[in-house]
């Protein structure tokens, strides 16, 4: 079975970001950018169904400016087989993405495609249920296991309430949570090797999408700040601060 | 302004995010119709009608709805809400999983986790774990929204609004429920609690979890967790508080053994009261947190649940 996980190029989850002083944006100058942590789960969830013989290929797919390549040959290292990037200015909105990943999947027929359940710069979750909902296919978001047995996946999801699992009729979207697996390391030969894997080009209008977005982001700010108050020096303190001071027991 | 509110509950209960919604809602328009899709879901339609603010309510009962599956819940709220101007939810795991799938299919950008209406077409929403927040203005027709429910009030109760039964059904032939593991407990949840105490790493192991309880029973708490902690399998998934688990807003918020990493304050920097018990007194918690108690949590816990 083909397995197709796309990826996105997100700042690294260990950045600090900053709003701009002028409201117009981010300052991510020189912010070192990488595979989003989710996206990296289902690299490595794809990865490790083809270590267990289920599946015979993964292809990974980034959507974005020629930077995005370096993504990709990270997911190529980790053990994918070969990549697509499809060239786009950047900062798509989910739909738009959603909409080149369904010709995506035309044109490759995956029997599963893994995305991660929502990235960590615009934090929307919503890319791999467009795609479902585009494609057709039944969707098993937030997932903690995946389990396949013939022409079916049972999913398991991390809901508010605790776990529901799902069973999905193949071709399904899979997107996952935290906890679906530890994503490993690149070796460096492994590094090397993704160096000479196969990586196509395309441009958006390869695929006739339309890419003007409804959305516009008026202004970007930065949260208010919580101060922080005083310490206390023992539980007694603490106990009389909550009941006479803030009056919250 | 019409607009649709999908109702979080449980086929029993409605839940308070919907109070919340309505609340978001009416910043937004004053028609507002809540739709309740589950099986044997009267009670729950019954209590929607009770929210002040709300004129109509559909009830969708029907077994393809029982277990929220967004197959079929998308292709519901589709039928129904592609005359509003907005369809809301509460951006629960519910809402996430099916409302993308709702946009897609009518076109439309979805606009996700809004913590405030700016105007009916304006919205602001946490980005980059809450670091920064857009003003977000959408040019669609319907606009799709999730919201977070913490950052709105609920609304009042005493009501009586038309109850509409719904007929439509489809039924996805791909995507099955197969069962349920949900944590059962006598405790308040995360979501609607007024004080909430977390555990963190500092616990070291489930059964420490224990200390928390003396604590949570005397306030009436809800009980949370880290994600650290449960990725130790320390306690269950539904606990964990932040940036991807829940988020809160409770009146006091007790992180215990937490050291306070930029994912967990996300979930909860918006309580209007925050406690710290850490050993460590650099831990950033503190930098957050209106009463910091430096001590070994393994002391303080005891004493904290005999001060009470």
């Amino acid at each position: 079975m083909k397995i197709l996980v796309p990826v996105k190029r997100a700042i690294d989850y260990n950045v600090k970001v900053r709003v701009k002083p002028d409201n117009s944006g981010l300052d991510l100058a020189n912010a070192k950018m990488s595979i989003n942590p989710f996206c990296e789960i289902a690299v490595e969830e794809a990865v490790r169904l083809k270590e267990k013989g289920i599946a015979t290929e993964v292809v990974i797919i980034s959507i974005g400016d020629k930077a995005c390549q370096e993504q990709i040959r990270t997911a190529l290292a980790l053990g994918a087989d070969r990549g697509i990037q499809i060239d786009t200015p950047n900062a798509l909105d989910s739909l738009q993405v959603a909409k080149l990943l369904q010709k995506v999947v035309e044109e490759e027929s995956p029997d599963l495609v893994i995305l991660g359940k929502q990235s960590i710069d615009s934090d929307n979750n919503q890319t791999g249920q467009m795609l479902a909902a585009l494609c057709g296919l039944p969707q098993g978001t937030f997932a903690s296991v995946v389990d396949i047995n013939d022409n079916k996946v049972n999913v398991t999801r991390e809901v508010d309430g605790g776990l529901q699992t799902i069973a999905l009729t193949l071709p399904a979207i899979v997107t996952t949570d935290l906890r679906l697996n530890e994503p490993r390391y690149a070796s460096l030969p492994n590094i090397m090797k993704a160096k000479r894997k196969p990586l196509d080009v395309k441009s958006a209008a390869d695929y006739g999408i339309d890419l003007s977005s409804k959305l516009t982001v008026l202004k970007y700010e930065a949260p208010a700040q919580r101060k922080g108050g005083v310490k206390v020096a023992d539980v007694a303190e603490l106990v009389e601060k909550l009941k006479n001071e803030a009056k919250v027991i | 302004m019409t607009i649709l509110i999908y109702a979080e509950h449980d086929n029993s209960q409605l839940k308070s995010e919907t109070l919340k919604l309505v609340t978001a809602a009416q910043a937004i328009g004053n028609d507002i119709h809540v739709l309740v899709a589950g099986k044997d879901c009267t009670d729950v339609a019954r209590k929607a009608a009770d929210i002040s603010g709300v004129s109509k309510v559909f009830i969708a009962d029907n077994a393809a709805y029982e277990y929220q599956l967004a197959e079929n819940i998308a292709e519901l709220v589709i039928e129904l809400g592609k005359d509003y101007n907005h369809i809301l939810s509460a951006a629960t795991t519910t809402g996430k999983n099916f409302m993308p799938r709702v946009a897609a299919l009518l076109d439309v950008a979805q606009i996700s986790d809004i913590i405030a209406v700016i105007s009916a077409d304006t919205f602001a929403r946490p980005i980059y774990a809450g670091n920064a927040i857009a003003t977000v203005q959408s040019a669609d027709t319907i606009k799709v929204i999730t919201v977070r429910t913490s950052a709105f009030d609920s609304a009042s109760e005493g009501n009586n609004a038309p109850i509409e039964a719904v007929e439509f059904v489809t039924v996805s032939n791909n995507s099955e429920f197969v069962s349920a593991e949900l944590t059962v407990s006598e405790r308040p949840e995360l979501t609607a609690a007024e004080v909430i105490i977390s555990g963190g790493r500092g616990m070291q192991n489930g059964e420490n979890f224990k200390l928390l309880d003396g604590i949570a029973d005397k306030l009436g708490a809800a009980m949370g967790a880290s994600r650290a902690a449960v990725d130790a399998g320390f306690v269950p998934n539904d606990m964990q508080v932040g940036q991807t688990g829940k988020i809160v807003a409770p009146q006091l918020y007790i992180a215990v053994g937490i050291s306070g990493a930029i994912q967990h304050l996300a979930g909860m920097k918006d309580s209007k009261v925050i406690v710290a018990i850490n050993k460590d007194e650099d831990a950033p918690i503190f930098q957050v947190a209106d009463y910091g108690l430096v001590a070994d949590l393994f002391v303080a816990l005891p004493e904290l649940a005999e001060a009470l």
